[in-house]
């Protein structure tokens, strides 16, 4: 189908792009990003925003910058920015280069966006579960002012989160790992470049050949991407064996609550997601 | 504010756009998905469209030499900037390495998703003539085709690539 009608807007600064909101928010004005999700909810006539306010003439919002121990991933910035070696320093980059390969296919990576998906917050957006595994901070600017948004308090629910409608997303900020991380992904769909049903990511560093600083993020399986507490226990102190890695994945599996669809069963995500620790518990060893 | 740019949705504004260095000018609402506009309003059939919600590729073209889906954007957000479709490939009566390569490995049948192949492939090659070949299938895998089973098209691709290459 075809969109329904809206009236087009251009802002060339953060400060119009914000101003712009607060006035057509009230009345269903929309940002539009990279336009991957939004599109084809507008095509489909979910959507109908009568308002879009497209964010892409924005120069100042195209940049990655680190500030010491911190990556600042502004709005602009593409998914396919993140398969270029060297884009965000360190092991934290290394993982989002294998991260992004799993996200949509290459043709859409070149438009979509980071910050358009934490915006979106589809439970199966990788990049939203890089947020929660990685305890990010969602910068939300607003007329009235800038908040950083926890991860934590950031999702809410399947594409529901604490940004208010009149908050642009101009940037999202991650903390770089350590050197020495090790970190890992896994996902599962049912074809290259679908959504998946189930993913895990994990990270930890060894000090004295014990795990610390664990992390295990799921995504997919329930309405929005979370840190599993008590997997991160079961991990830390301990060696990283065969044993460990598949008594941490049944803890996971056990802690989680998944969503049920028509073709995905709970028990069947919750395999998943044992399957999935497991894969990206051996993946970062 | 007097800078921002606002086009209202029911009024048709004109715009500009370079297609295989041509210039078209057209008049066209915003609500309008480039593909459409490439098609209905600038004339050029070669792109094809059909799932028009990003799944199929058929609508793939190069923006400022990059593929991407043209029926997730529309026309308005891409003035100034360059378009290829499939009708900027051929050299006067020479087709394009690729175009040869899918007639010679029998890598079309009905031909409907074959520009969005060609484009998606061209433009991959022209950014990175050493793709693996890992690489290369998984690009691949993002554009559907109902008729041949892929497998001709992957060996087209591979036989393209290094005609590419050797072309320099
Ligand atoms: C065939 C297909 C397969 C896909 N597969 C995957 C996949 O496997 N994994 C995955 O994660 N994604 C997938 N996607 C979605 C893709 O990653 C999108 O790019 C992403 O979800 C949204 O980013 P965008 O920049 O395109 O946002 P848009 O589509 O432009 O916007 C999405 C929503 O977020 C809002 N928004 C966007 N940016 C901002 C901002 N800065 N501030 C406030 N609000 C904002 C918009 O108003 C809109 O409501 C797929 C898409 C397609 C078409
Ligand atoms: S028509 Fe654009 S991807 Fe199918
Ligand atoms: S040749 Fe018919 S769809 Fe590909």
């Amino acid at each position: 189908m075809k969109p329904a009608r809206f009236s087009y807007h251009l802002p060339a600064t953060v400060d119009e792009a914000v101003a712009l909101l607060a006035k057509l928010a009230p009345d269903d004005g929309r940002i539009i990003a990279g336009g991957q999700s939004l599109v084809p909810t507008m095509a489909f006539r979910m959507a109908q925003p009568p308002h879009l306010i497209d964010i892409n003439g924005i120069a100042e919002l195209n940049r990655i910058d680190v500030e010491g121990d911190i990556v600042r991933i502004g709005a602009g910035v593409r998914h396919a920015a993140f398969e270029a070696a060297g884009a965000v320093p360190g092991v934290t980059g290394v993982w989002l280069g294998q991260v992004v390969r799993h996200i949509a296919h290459y043709p859409i990576r070149t438009r979509g966006t980071f910050c358009g998906s934490v915006a979106n917050a589809d439970p199966a957006s990788e990049w939203c579960c890089v947020v929660a595994a990685l305890d990010g901070r969602v910068v939300a600017e607003s007329a009235s002012g800038t908040r950083r948004i926890a991860a934590a308090d950031y999702f809410e629910g399947v594409m529901a989160t604490s940004r208010r409608d009149d908050e642009l997303v101009t940037a999202v900020e991650l903390p770089l790992l350590p050197d020495g991380t090790r970190c890992g992904f896994a996902e599962f769909s049912r074809r290259p470049g679908d959504f998946a049903i189930a993913m895990a990511m994990t990270a930890y560093r060894l000090v004295d050949d014990l795990i610390v600083e664990a992390r295990i993020a799921i995504g997919g399986a329930e309405p929005f991407p979370r840190r599993i507490a008590e997997a991160e226990a079961a991990l830390n102190g301990q060696p990283p064996t065969a044993a460990v890695f598949a008594e941490v994945a049944a803890i996971a599996a056990a802690a989680v609550d998944p969503m049920e669809d028509s073709n995905n069963t709970a028990d069947y995500r919750r395999s998943l997601v044992r399957a999935m620790t497991l894969r990206a518990l051996e993946a970062a060893a | 504010m007097s800078d921002i740019k606002s086009m209202d949705a029911a009024e048709k504004v004109e715009i500009a756009l370079d297609i295989n260095g041509r210039v078209h000018r057209v008049r066209v609402e915003p609500r309008k998905t480039l593909v459409d506009v490439i098609r209905d309003d600038c004339g050029q059939t070669g792109t094809h469209i059909g799932c028009e919600h990003g799944v199929c590729g058929a609508c793939t073209v190069l923006l400022d030499g990059e593929p991407v889906r043209s029926c997730l954007m529309f026309a308005v957000q891409v003035q100034g900037r360059k378009i290829r479709t499939v009708e900027g490939l051929q050299r006067g009566d020479d087709l394009h390495p690729m175009q040869q390569a899918f007639m010679d490995h029998h890598a079309l049948q009905c031909g409907f998703c074959t520009p969005g192949f060609l484009m998606l492939a061209v433009g991959v090659l022209e950014k990175r003539p050493d793709i693996s070949d890992e690489e290369m299938l998984e690009v691949l895998s993002s554009n559907l085709c109902r008729c041949t089973g892929y497998q001709n098209i992957i060996k087209a691709v591979r036989a393209a690539a290094n005609a590419m290459r050797t072309a320099g």
